[in-house]
């Protein structure tokens, strides 16, 4: 898996980070000294759960046609999406949440991207758009009981709607609240070109927990996700670490790597070991953790 | 001390729910029932409508389902620790009240079971657990260990029922489509030695294995919570914490059961005051430990005025969550303590009123510990509220009613006394424990 996919040159605090155990190791380990003291037939479900955190979701892929690069763990994925909103340009106008729903049909509730109204150590209020952070170790992830949530090798985090049982355990996970459930039927939506897919999850499934993807199976049409074509103020890059570019919703392409620079981009809860791909660009005085 | 009576009478006794059901038992049940019904039909509802229609909300997303889990599979700890613990202590005083306390154990755990059906979006998905289980999560873990307790109960239940189906069958009605089913399940027991060892070995094994087994249930249920890293779930007292309290509203559910039972069967020949009395001194220390247990987690997390937890602890404790909390320490915690601690409530009204203080209680508790953690803002923002139902209130209210159902259900085909061990214990010398020795007080063998 593409664990490593951010911590590269891009990441402004990749140098950092200390070859200790990782969390997800820790986890592998203690999952498979469960399964020695554990119940009948634990070795095949350990195969099993390997099989489904690499290649996830074989059915909804094939369904679908999705071009979303899911076809094997060992491929070197093309790409790593990320994002990067400037919060010196949000004015809070909130267009990005509004074009977001437009494009996933989504009630008024289900903020996919939501933009909070925060308070800097100065006492000084500024909005800040919040997508699903697409963690690189998300916790969302690590406590899906039934793996309906999967991280592709692009690492977008998506969650699969036709196995999702709604037991609301990655809404409590999410330190980013990111996650809204469908506690109602949904609203019917206008015929769809593709059958919905974790990809592109459209109708939204009653019973089930749906989040931000992205817009993943756009990415691969070259077409920037909603939010970002959205934004009247260009706060909002789209961008990939691999080929370290990233563009506004103007269509102007910067090096990734070098606005983040920059700027000193910094990840939301950074402390949580996350490692979110979404980056802010904070203004004068503006510190996330208020 | 209650007097001695004969094997005939007991047996009677004991099948007397079995052989005649009288308007009473109908009385009872009918409107048991019809609570059950209505939350049946409240359930196809929200299945239909929509997780939404029992008050939820994305802020919201863990509230009343989560907490009568929690609660219900909770309180079948009870049956467990009474029976087991009791039989591995040798307490002579135990007999009459197994049969009830491992019944309330399958049967509060069944009820528990469901609301883990409930509380999902999807609840016709819940084999992908088996399927296709990731082992990384909590839930599926919480999954194993009930599953898993689950048999060990319905073992737990079972096997002393062997030799008193073997002893009633014959006293069963003639013509009683029981007998037959007494017979087979009784798998030909004839009291052998060879089957005499082999149950009390079996017993034994059963009896050591299901007090770690509970423990495993109770602690991933709190990891469930502690483990998603919210403040105030996120702490290392959760697990211990969690078994502590289902041990005590355990307790006092067995309490209630026990007088219940005691009173509606007229068992008062071999359920006295006193067997209440010392279910109550285990309820109380089990007060003592959880209210200290409570202190722990709060100061713990309190004290050191982290900025995550503070919010929460200030809702819990002065802000909207403050009413619930407080009632359920003076009324679930502080107030049970009293009524058994003074000699005069010390009594039947008293210790009863008592148990269903503290399993009331337990569940407001349960509310407070699942809903501010989780309707806490993350980001920014206001709290989110959750907002009562008719559907998860019926819902509630008719599984709460299916406990006492199902009880009574069951023990209109099998004895709500287990004849065989009161009779063993009834000819057996009081075995005192060997610390006995140290202390100067008689010792086993002094009876001789």
């Amino acid at each position: 898996m593409s664990q490593d996919g951010g911590n590269g040159p891009t990441s402004p605090d990749g140098a950092g980070r200390s070859p200790t155990i990782r969390r997800r190791d820790l986890l592998r380990g203690a999952s498979v000294l469960g399964a020695a003291l554990g119940v009948f037939g634990l070795s095949e479900m350990v195969h099993f759960r390997d099989e489904v955190l690499a290649a996830p979701m074989p059915t909804a892929e094939a369904a679908t046609g999705a071009p979303v690069a899911m076809s094997s763990a060992a491929a070197k994925a093309t790409h790593q999406w990320a994002m990067v909103i400037d919060l010196r340009r949000c004015d809070g106008c909130a267009q990005c949440t509004t074009a977001c729903q437009k494009e996933h049909f989504l009630p008024k509730e289900q903020t996919w991207i939501k933009v909070y109204k925060m308070t800097d150590s100065a006492g000084q209020t500024y909005h800040m758009p919040r997508p699903c952070m697409q963690c690189e170790e998300p916790p969302c992830l690590r406590v899906c009981p039934a793996g309906a949530t999967f991280r592709t090798d692009e690492g977008i985090v998506l969650v699969d709607q036709s196995v999702c049982i709604g037991c609301r355990a990655c809404m409590a996970a999410c330190p980013y609240e990111a996650r809204y459930f469908n506690w109602e039927k949904p609203a019917a939506v206008p015929r769809q070109p593709t059958p919905p897919s974790p990809a592109w999850p459209t109708p939204q499934v009653q019973g089930t927990v749906g989040k931000c993807v992205f817009c993943a199976a756009h990415a691969d049409l070259g077409m920037l996700p909603a939010c970002v074509t959205g934004c009247p103020m260009q706060a909002i890059y789209f961008g990939d670490l691999t080929a370290d570019v990233a563009t506004d919703g103007q269509g102007s392409t910067v090096v990734l790597s070098q606005l983040l620079r920059d700027n000193d981009a910094v990840r939301y809860k950074e402390e949580l070991g996350t490692r979110p791909r979404v980056y802010y660009i904070l203004g004068h005085a503006q510190d996330l953790s208020y | 001390m209650r007097k001695r009576t004969s094997r005939t009478e007991l047996d009677e006794t004991a099948l007397r729910p079995v052989t005649s059901s009288g308007r009473g038992f109908w009385l009872v049940m009918l409107p048991l029932g019809l609570l059950v019904l209505a939350a049946l039909f409240a359930w196809g509802w929200q299945i239909w409508q929509g997780l939404g229609s029992a008050g939820y909300n994305d802020q919201a997303f863990w509230s009343i389902y989560e907490s009568n889990l929690v609660t219900f599979i909770g309180v079948a700890y009870g049956g467990a620790v009474v029976s087991a613990i009791l039989r591995l202590t040798r307490t002579a005083w135990r007999a009459p009240i197994t049969r009830l306390a491992e019944a309330t154990a399958l049967f509060s755990l069944l009820v528990g079971m469901m609301f883990a059906l409930v509380h999902l979006g999807r609840p016709e998905r819940i084999w992908e657990l088996v399927t296709r289980p990731r082992l990384s999560s909590p839930i599926f873990w919480d999954f194993v260990a009930v599953t898993t307790y689950l048999v060990a109960t319905v073992i737990f239940l079972y096997l002393p029922l062997i030799p008193d189906l073997a002893a009633l069958a014959g006293r069963l009605p003639a013509g009683s489509r029981l007998v037959a089913w007494y017979r087979r399940l009784s798998l030909d027991w004839r009291a052998l030695p060879a089957q005499r060892r082999l149950l009390d070995g079996a017993m034994a094994v059963m009896a050591v294995a299901i007090i770690p087994m509970a423990v495993s249930v109770h602690s991933v249920l709190a990891w469930a919570f502690a483990l998603s890293g919210r403040p105030g779930w996120d702490s290392s007292i959760f697990a211990p914490y969690f078994v502590v309290a289902a041990l005590y509203s355990g307790v006092a559910l067995v309490i209630l059961v026990v007088a219940g039972f005691r009173q509606g069967y007229r068992l008062h020949a071999y359920i006295g005051e006193d067997h209440l009395i010392h279910l109550a001194y285990l309820m109380v220390v089990l007060d003592a430990t959880y209210l200290y247990f409570t202190f722990a987690d709060l100061l713990g997390e309190g004290f050191s005025m982290n900025n995550s937890v503070v919010p929460v602890m200030g809702q819990l404790l002065t802000g909207q969550y403050a009413p619930s909390f407080w009632i359920w320490a003076v009324g679930g915690g502080l107030l049970p303590l009293l009524l058994v601690a003074l000699p005069w409530t010390r009594r039947t009204w008293g210790i009863v009123t008592a148990a269903a203080l503290v399993v009331a209680g337990m569940w407001l508790k349960r509310i407070v510990i699942v809903l501010p953690a989780a309707a806490q803002p993350m980001i920014a923002g206001g709290w989110g509220s959750f907002h009562f139902t008719w559907v998860s209130i019926t819902i509630t209210v008719g599984a709460a009613a299916a406990i006492p159902l199902l009880m009574m259900g069951f023990f209109r085909m099998f004895p709500v006394l287990s004849v065989t061990e009161i009779e063993e214990l009834a000819e057996e010398p009081v075995v005192r424990p060997r610390a006995h020795a140290a202390f100067g007080l008689p010792q086993e063998g002094d009876e001789e």
